[in-house]
């Protein structure tokens, strides 16, 4: 199996059963993607696959030859933070922390299907705003926070962004 | 003295843990790199009441063990009887450990434990709550030491002569804390001694549960806790997984992890009880209250008594000749209640906040008013004094910010296409608390502090708080201090619950701050017990009043909260940055509480059957639309040196009352069964 | 989850062992394997075949390959242009990272949210047929109002598949006895007797593509879901609808329930009441109420029905607004 993670190349010899989040967090010591639930329902393992936001505790290693991972670890540093790491920074925009990666992980995501034009569920008109607070919202509903960090997280991807 | 520098105490200092929680470097307790390490898979059974008589292995299974109570290491018993795990045959609930698989792979362990057979002898169970249990019973106490009932007046009386009375039954469901960061340990053995990489709220706490059941003294305990990911309440005490890791690497000489699947924390580590509570509300037309009385009925466990303390917030809220309040319980074959985030306070003022917008709609006085025209002059059943008290004001202020003014009192007057709209509001109240803590400061070579305590930050803001405290008792500036928290071999700390953890360990830190200034040595320890347990015995709350204005789909009956607003008097804001966060996160919480969250009970298979975040709601990103929080500056000198009053609970406090009651003013519909969902509205809707 | 053999599908008819599963997005395949509900002995990953296409057909039709993500489906302007209400039901559904990995196939054959069925330690006579249904006297608050048995009231949980039942949709099926296409409103079974088989599917068979007929009037349609939070939860009643309005008269109309049945329910019975009737809330309600004729509720999952005929009140009256 050859996997790139983070732009390293890594040959892995895996249970077949192991998803992209347990070989993250259990053979390649990149724990920045979290388990939260383990079945799709929380968000807290999104990476970047292939440059897709998606949730790693669903995918199978061993169906993703070749594959190009991205994860929080891959996204900037404390040094030189990705613009959205900043973002989460300067607005406080989470409190335990364990949702965050995936949050931030997401975001990246969700800014990049903007930037296609991908609507949501809440877009409407001829001419919306892709990114307005309910668009910000509803784009990350995938990403679950229970400590409530959610009203600082929107103005964080906000200024990510730009806007 | 250092008159120039300004104090830290106060500032919005940003998390010092950001950068590593931003970039993913925090270390989570599952998250540490401990040589050999083998994978725990918690077996659970599958009924709720019986016994285990033999497990069944398959021999073949690529495992390093199988633990159960025929085999597992004996443990000396101790205080919590839900630790002690794989020790006896008897079930006494579903979901219960009742095996531990270990394997070289995760991926391997989970498979082994889903194949392992059990040989169990199941016996009737009785898992459901209601008023008429025969096996109701009133408890000495409820926690953590109050009286059961009290009672004062003559309350029947006063009702039946009251000009204008309520008598409702509210009801709030089994909710599960649900941290989003799993329950999860890695147990190492080294030389008789345990290393418990853990994820909790009291590492010293841990270090002497744990270490009493493998009979070992706390300090051969070593607990560690950098970061949690958090607790709510749930993470307390030891729960299961770090007994079940600590005896897996006992058996397999290895260390072991395990983390709880999420389906697990539905039932192992802990819930907030289901409540159903009478109230009954006597009142002059002027809206003076004559008679209160709040009767509870919740559920504890076979294992051990849990009596969640529902209607003690009723205790000092209103002024009332007549009052009287009460709790039963009934032992279930259900998992064992714990605390979740304002324990009693949560659930206890949904039924008494919406019980008296009731009562405002009756008298066809404005909610606030009602409020204020009982506002009691000292606590309403001792009689002694408050510390401080600024319920009216949040109520009068939160109702400038809100917009109260003006509103329409009848229901269901605002329509914007679909939607109804309404307003609602609730009073939020929560105790000020403190627990004796010890802290230590050392003067470094390079001129910083290193200031250590054995205390934890569950997301609360507890590591910047502290070195702001810190900062401004050397007055030095918050760079030159080094805080340390996380690990039990520093100075003991109190548990991170009950919104005592700013005053409980900032009082420790205080105290050796200033007794290394004192001292002119480099080093202090100062251990605050002495003070704690001498402290007045005035009554110390925190206040707080909630607004919210909600839309309600006429056409689905779908719930959205446009608007939720919380005025809070705390005492000092010791970090206005992380203070808000935590504010709205735990009236985010109270909006779970109020509209998503239940732990949905089919009494047949003794189980909340909704075990996974897909099926128990918690409010999502688009669930948070224009929410704030905001507070008085309130002063009060004498509850700990820092006149805060602890802000991690009192958010979720009244503001499910208040959307409730938004919901009534919208559509006229008084659900009083949590959560208001479509299904209960959608009939009733014209 | 147990262990498994991994292939790649070389091509779309390959045949199957008998405990092999097809494997594409994973975020319920993985999900039940990992719960110990779907036990597969091999696992043939299909996602490599080229089946991730949206081509436009000569008819006006679309052609969707059956591994083109969610995601990519509902942002396709061909779609949002021509079928609304299919891009609007995806974008409806789970979170945009399990859109980003469910594919158009997989979404059709998710199984049920039900709680029994996903909890292997229970019974249910869908993942271990003769044991019993404990929905019924349990938890059934979102479980099937049309079309269930005494053995099961599982509801098919998907939203996309609701838009494709009003669309007409054609599934395009590949096996060992070659090709056939199967309407997707006939490719889920009622559980009648046997709930453990939720489509008609032989074993080996797989999806290849769904073909949308042209539908001209598709132009305007909608998907409308109700749910016990703003997002990322399934939905407790939906409805997709298409409608054609010409002088105030139903000339032709499209209506599909969502979380009321095993399947993605066509409202046939509601679409024949409205055929040349008047384009008006009254008419939609009383078709709903035809339809709905058939409900047979259990204890507390009779609110669907008014969900239901609200819905589809709301829905098609929006329509026929926006055809005036």
């Amino acid at each position: 199996m050859r996997l790139t993670v983070n732009d390293v190349e890594h040959d892995l010899d895996l249970d077949p059963r192991t998803t992209l989040l347990d070989a993250l967090r259990e053979h390649l010591d990149l724990t920045g993607a979290k388990k939260g639930c383990d079945h799709g329902q929380c968000g807290a393992c999104t990476v970047l696959l292939d440059g897709r936001r998606v949730n790693s505790c669903l995918v199978l290693v061993i169906a993703q030859q070749d594959a190009r991972v991205t994860t929080i670890e891959g996204l900037g540093t404390a040094e030189e933070p990705h613009p959205l790491q900043r973002g989460f920074l300067d607005h406080d925009g989470f409190q335990c922390g364990y949702c965050t990666p995936g949050q931030i992980c997401s975001a990246a995501g969700m800014l990049d299907e903007v930037e296609r034009g991908w609507p949501s569920a809440v877009t409407a008109g001829d001419d919306p705003d892709l990114l307005s607070d309910p668009e910000i919202r509803e784009r990350m509903s995938g990403n679950l926070c229970r400590c409530g960090a959610y009203p600082n997280m929107v103005p964080a991807i906000r200024q990510a962004a730009g806007r | 003295m250092t008159a120039t520098l300004p104090t830290a105490v106060g500032a919005p200092l940003a998390r010092l843990e950001g950068p590593e929680k931003v970039t993913g470097t925090a270390k989570y307790a599952a998250e540490y790199r401990t040589g050999e390490v083998a994978y725990g898979w918690v077996v659970q059974s599958p009924v709720p009441r019986g016994r285990l008589n033999a497990v069944l292995a398959d021999p073949a299974a690529d495992t390093l063990a199988v633990l159960w109570h025929g085999n597992a290491p004996r443990l000396k018993s101790g205080d919590d009887p839900e630790l002690d795990v794989l020790q006896s045959d008897r079930i006494s609930y579903r979901g219960q450990a009742v095996a531990l698989v270990v394997a070289g792979t995760l991926e391997a362990a989970r498979r082994a434990a889903q194949e392992l057979r059990l040989d169990i002898t199941t016996e009737e169970h009785d898992a459901l709550l209601r008023t008429d249990h025969p096996g109701l019973y009133t408890p000495e106490r409820v926690n953590p030491a109050f009286p059961a009932e009290t009672s004062s007046g003559d309350v029947d009386t006063a009702l039946a002569a009251a000009a204008v009375a309520v008598d409702v039954t509210y009801r709030t469901p089994a909710l599960h804390n649900n941290p989003m960061e799993p329950h999860a340990t890695i147990a190492r053995w080294q030389d008789g001694d345990l290393e418990l990489h853990d994820s909790n709220q009291h590492p010293s706490g841990v270090a002497a549960t744990v270490g009493a059941l493998f009979g070992l003294p706390p300090e051969r305990v070593h607990v560690i806790t950098e970061h949690v990911g958090g607790g709510f309440g749930s993470k307390g005490t030891a729960r299961p997984n770090a007994v079940l890791a600590a005896l897996g690497a006992k058996v397999v000489g290895r260390p072991v992890k395990v983390v709880l699947p999420r389906q697990a924390m539905f039932s192992m580590v802990g819930h907030r009880t289901p409540t159903i509570q009478r109230i009954r509300l006597g009142a002059e037309p002027d809206g003076t209250l004559t008679a209160i009385d709040h009767q509870a009925t919740e559920q504890t466990s076979r294992l051990f008594e849990f009596a969640e303390q529902t209607t003690v917030v009723t205790r000092h809220m209103y002024a009332a000749p007549n009052r009287r309040t009460g709790h039963r319980l009934a032992r279930l074959d259900m998992p064992t209640p714990r605390w979740m985030r304002a324990p009693g306070e949560a659930p206890g003022m949904v039924g008494l906040e919406c019980a008296l917008d009731e009562l405002a709609e009756r008298l066809g006085i404005d909610p606030i008013e009602l409020r204020v025209r009982n506002e009691p002059a000292v606590e309403p059943e001792t009689g002694v004094p408050f510390t401080s008290r600024h319920y009216v004001e949040c109520l009068r202020a939160g109702a400038e910010r809100f917009g109260w003014a003006g509103r329409d009192p009848r229901p269901r007057q605002r329509r914007d296409g679909d939607w109804w709209i309404g307003t609602g509001m609730a009073g939020a109240t929560y105790p000020t608390m403190a627990q004796p803590s010890t802290a230590r400061v050392r003067a470094l070579a390079d001129g910083a502090f290193e200031v250590a305590i054995g205390a934890t930050d569950l997301g609360t803001g507890a590591r910047t708080i502290l070195t702001q405290i810190a900062a401004d008792a050397l007055a030095v500036p918050v760079e030159r201090i080094r805080i340390r928290i996380g690990d039990s071999t520093l100075p003991k700390a109190s548990v991170a619950g009950g919104s005592s953890g700013s005053a409980s360990w900032g009082w420790a830190v205080t105290g050796a701050c200033r007794e290394l200034r004192a001292s002119g040595r480099d080093e202090a320890t100062f251990d605050s017990s002495e003070l704690v347990q001498h402290q007045e015995k005035d009554g110390r709350h925190a206040f707080g009043a909630h607004f919210a204005e909600v839309r309600v789909d006429a056409v689905t009956g779908e719930v959205r909260v446009s608007r939720l607003f919380g005025m809070f008097a705390a005492g000092r804001i010791l970090n206005p940055r992380t203070a808000r966060s935590q504010l709205l996160g735990g009236m985010i919480m109270g909006m779970g509480m109020a509209l998503h969250e239940e732990g949905v009970l089919d009494p047949a298979m003794g189980e909340w059957v909704n075990h996974d975040l897909a099926e128990y709601h918690i409010p999502v990103h688009a669930d948070v639309e224009d929410i704030d929080a905001a507070w008085l500056d309130e002063h009060d000198d004498r509850i700990n040196p820092m006149g805060s009053k602890g802000i991690g609970e009192i958010g979720i406090v009244g503001s499910p009352a208040a959307i409730v009651n938004a919901v009534w003013h919208a559509t006229g519909i008084r659900v009083r069964d949590l959560p208001v969902r479509l299904d209960k509205l959608l009939s009733l809707l014209p | 989850m147990k262990t498994f053999d991994y292939r790649t599908a070389d091509r779309s008819s390959a045949g199957l062992a008998p405990e092999a599963m097809f494997l594409a997005g994973g975020t319920n395949l993985v999900d039940l394997m990992k719960l110990g509900v779907a036990t597969p002995d091999v696992l043939v990953d299909v996602t490599k075949l080229p089946l991730d296409g949206i081509t436009e057909r000569p008819d006006g039709g679309v052609r969707i390959g059956a591994t083109v993500r969610n995601s990519d489906l509902a942002a396709d302007p061909r779609i949002r242009r021509g079928f609304p209400v299919l891009s609007q039901a995806l974008l409806a559904g789970a979170s945009g990272q399990l859109r980003n990995m469910a594919t158009t196939g997989g979404n059709l054959l998710q199984r049920t949210r039900c709680r029994y069925f996903m909890d292997a330690t229970k019974p249910c006579n869908k993942h271990a047929p003769g044991t019993g249904c404990p929905a019924r006297e349990g938890d059934h608050r979102n479980l099937a109002i049309l079309g269930g048995s005494e053995a099961c009231v599982a509801t098919h949980p998907s939203d996309m598949a609701v838009a494709l039942a009003a669309l007409g949709a054609v599934v395009r099926v590949d096996g060992a006895a070659g090709e056939r296409t199967v309407p997707v409103t006939d490719l889920h079974r009622l559980p009648g007797d046997t709930p453990q088989r939720d489509t008609v599917l032989e074993h080996g068979e797989m999806i290849t593509a769904v073909d949308l007929p042209a539908l001209p009037f598709a132009t305007r349609s909608a998907y409308r879901k109700a749910r016990d939070r703003a997002s990322y939860a399934f939905a407790v009643g939906s409805v997709a609808a298409a409608l054609d309005v010409d002088d105030g008269v139903v000339r032709e109309v499209r209506l599909a329930f969502g979380a009321v049945a095993p399947k993605p329910w066509r409202a046939t019975v509601a679409e024949e009441v409205l055929r040349g009737r008047p384009a008006t809330e009254e008419s939609f309600r009383a078709a709903a109420d035809a339809e709905l004729e058939a409900a047979r509720p259990l204890r507390d999952n009779a609110y669907k029905i008014d969900l239901i005929r609200n819905l589809t009140a709301a829905v098609l009256t929006r329509l026929a607004g926006e055809a005036r």
